[in-house]
């Protein structure tokens, strides 16, 4: 519980003229589970697509893993095989089964064996309760099986750290807490995160800190129970009255 | 309009009102049909303008008397909804009734009950009114097999038979061959396909006299000339797509480029330059045959065509899904072969099937650079001095082969279409 796992220095990002990450410092250390909150337009999401590179920073730092990001990292493709991703409309892919969904990146990015990648991915379905619908297509499963299927396939890359970007915010309110009990097992077992969401109380459930974003910066980051209890910034304080 | 509340049924004398109406309605299309059929017109005794316009008005009135929403009848209903909701379309429906009864029995006698097929000679055809199928009987060959030697025609039915034999290894290829299906359909078998008619139907070797291209022709060269354009052209056009939205600028301004300027000139300029030009730039003693020439120019121009429509396939996927490929760390082949690209495909279908069926109706201007396909073959024989004046018959037999053709080529677009359709 020492090293950084992820460490972003100064980072700034600019859409066009329009700044959407100022200075941002944060630093994670393994097995550190990180809460992201603030209003939409505040630079959450992008915030953490820099993480895997799916956005650029145009200037700082940002080290995953004993790598730097930039334009000149040849092996991105490796970083991000470490760093999984859980989106907020799923992005599954419609045209294979949730089985191959889950195999094809081990198959073809790890070379897994077939038969060992579909060992690992019915394993990883059978954690999130869904190793019953293996052989359907995501578009007949309901939006919540859909979005633990999706967080089984980036399970099955074996990464160290995942990343979560409102993996909650499109489904039906029923069917937020079976998604939101996978990933407090995922915590439970130990995994590095990264949670973007508006689900205070699986903030105060898993999160170790909670950072608070807001026009582009982080306005306040602090331990679970402080920010809750005791916020210190007004901005905070006016949030967290409207979200609770 | 008069008595037109007359005319209007109502719910509770629609019984008597559907019946007057479908005999008034009987009765127009019957009169018509003796009109056209045995030439016999009761209707003499009318001045001539009302004799012409009896039936449609009978039909007319015939129809405003069933038309009544909500009948109970099924069958009513259904012709109120679509074809009688109001006069002017009762008076279009009656008018197609009417011209399809008059144009059948004219088309009948000419294209079967007057038509000759017998004999060899145009001799046959001199004393009827109908139809000379003898004239496609007698020059069938040639709107086969073009002016190769009637002797080796073998060859060429040989070569098809063996192609379409190689075309269903796919169907039994299981377990790991499965795997590279891809592989033979794009790489494999257009290779064989070259192989085998380079030696069978081109020949000059294993005892095969040489039949040089100039001879090739009628429907077997459409298919050739169709076939290497429509494998080629697929992963061209597909390569092209991506190109042009490639974020390297070279790859990207190039493919832009090439696809701007396919597409921007005539099909028959391309085909023109190829046979002319194009051997200028050559050195003298390299020789590239015509007929590989013409093939290489259609490629070349429907990869365009072909790029474009899988461009429009690969914009209308979700940015989700490239998100989705490069988080979990696929690199940008591996993520266009295995996720963008069955997806984008299976959109572009009925683009592509579009696309195709244009290439093969624009192989008949091959005639532009001497090469006879089908109806190249019948553009030669319609001039033929022993067999002036059969061109209608010509056209016919070639509509009705392009039209076969194309089809089919629909058909299996649209059972392909239904085959990879998965819900989004």
């Amino acid at each position: 519980m020492s090293e950084s796992i992820i460490q972003m220095k100064e980072v700034n990002k600019w859409f066009g003229d329009f700044q959407v990450l100022k200075d941002i410092n944060l630093e994670v250390k393994e097995k550190q589970k990180i809460v992201v909150c603030g209003p939409s337009g505040s630079g959450k999401s992008t915030l953490i697509r820099c993480i895997n590179r799916l956005e650029e920073h145009q200037k700082g730092q940002i080290i995953v893993d004993g790598n730097e990001l930039s334009e000149k990292t040849k092996d991105i493709e490796k970083i991000r095989a470490e760093v999984g991703m859980v989106f907020q409309q799923f992005n599954l892919f419609p045209h294979l089964s949730i089985l191959d969904n889950c195999t094809l990146a081990p198959i073809w990015v790890k070379k897994t064996p077939k038969k060992k990648a579909e060992e690992f991915a019915m394993k990883q379905l059978e954690q999130v309760q869904i190793a019953d619908q293996a052989s359907k297509f995501p578009g007949q499963l309901s939006g919540g099986q859909q979005q633990r299927a999706a967080l089984a396939r980036a399970l099955c890359m074996e990464p160290k750290i995942m990343l979560f970007d409102e993996p909650t915010s499109a489904l039906d309110p029923e069917m937020i807490k079976e998604v939101l009990d996978a990933m407090v097992n995922l915590a439970k077992a130990g995994m590095t995160m990264i949670v973007v969401t508006h689900e205070m109380g699986f903030a105060k459930e898993v999160a170790d800190e909670v950072v608070f974003m807001d026009e582009g910066m982080i306005v306040e980051r602090a331990k679970t129970n402080d920010f809750f209890a005791n916020p210190k910034n007004e901005r905070t304080k006016l949030f967290l009255s409207q979200i609770l | 309009m008069i008595n037109i509340n007359i005319l209007k049924p109502t719910s509770s004398n629609f019984q008597t009102y559907l019946y007057i109406g479908s005999a008034l309605i009987f009765l127009g299309i019957f009169d018509v049909f003796l009109r056209s059929f045995f030439n016999i017109n009761y209707l003499t005794f009318l001045p001539d303008s009302l004799n012409l316009f009896f039936p449609l008005i009978i039909g007319l009135i015939g129809l405003q008397m069933i038309r009544l929403e909500y009948s109970g009848n099924r069958l009513v209903d259904k012709i109120n909804q679509n074809i009688n909701n109001n006069s002017f379309n009762a008076g279009l429906t009656l008018i197609i009734i009417f011209l399809t009864l008059l144009i059948i029995p004219p088309a009948l006698d000419w294209m079967i009950l007057e038509a000759t097929i017998s004999g060899d000679t145009k001799e046959a055809c001199v004393a009827t009114e109908g139809a000379c199928w003898t004239y496609i009987k007698v020059w069938f060959r040639r709107f086969m097999y073009g002016m190769y030697p009637n002797d080796f025609h073998w060859r060429i039915n040989t070569a098809f038979i063996v192609l379409i034999a190689f075309a269903f290894v796919g169907y039994f290829m299981r377990g790991k061959l499965k795997n590279y299906i891809t592989f033979y359909y794009a790489i494999l078998y257009p290779i064989i396909a070259f192989i085998i008619i380079n030696f069978l139907i081109s020949g000059g070797s294993f005892g095969l006299e040489w039949v040089e291209t100039n001879a090739w022709g009628g429907l077997s060269l459409t298919f050739i000339v169709s076939f290497f354009g429509l494998i080629f052209c697929f992963p061209l056009g597909m390569i092209l797509a991506l190109g042009r939205r490639s974020e390297l600028p070279i790859i990207k301004y190039i493919s832009i480029g090439y696809i701007e300027f396919w597409r921007g000139v005539p099909l028959i300029t391309v085909l023109f330059m190829s046979s002319v030009m194009f051997p200028m730039f050559l050195p003298s003693d390299a020789f590239v045959d015509k007929l590989i020439r013409v093939i290489a120019a259609i490629i070349l121009f429907e990869a365009a065509y072909v790029a474009e429509v899988i461009r429009g396939g690969l914009q209308a996927l979700p940015r989700g899904q490239y998100d989705a490929a490069k988080s979990l760390g696929m690199g940008y082949w591996k993520m266009q072969i295995f996720v963008i690209l069955p997806q984008a495909l299976k959109l572009v279908i009925p683009g592509i099937a579009n696309t195709f069926l244009a290439l093969v109706k624009d192989t008949p201007l091959i005639f532009v650079v001497g090469l006879s396909e089908v109806v190249g073959m019948l553009q030669m024989a319609k001039t033929n001095p022993k067999w002036l004046g059969y061109a209608m018959e010509g056209y016919i037999f070639a509509s009705i082969l392009f039209w076969a053709i194309c089809y089919a080529m629909s058909k299996y677009s649209q059972y392909l279409e239904l085959k990879y359709k998965t819900e989004r």
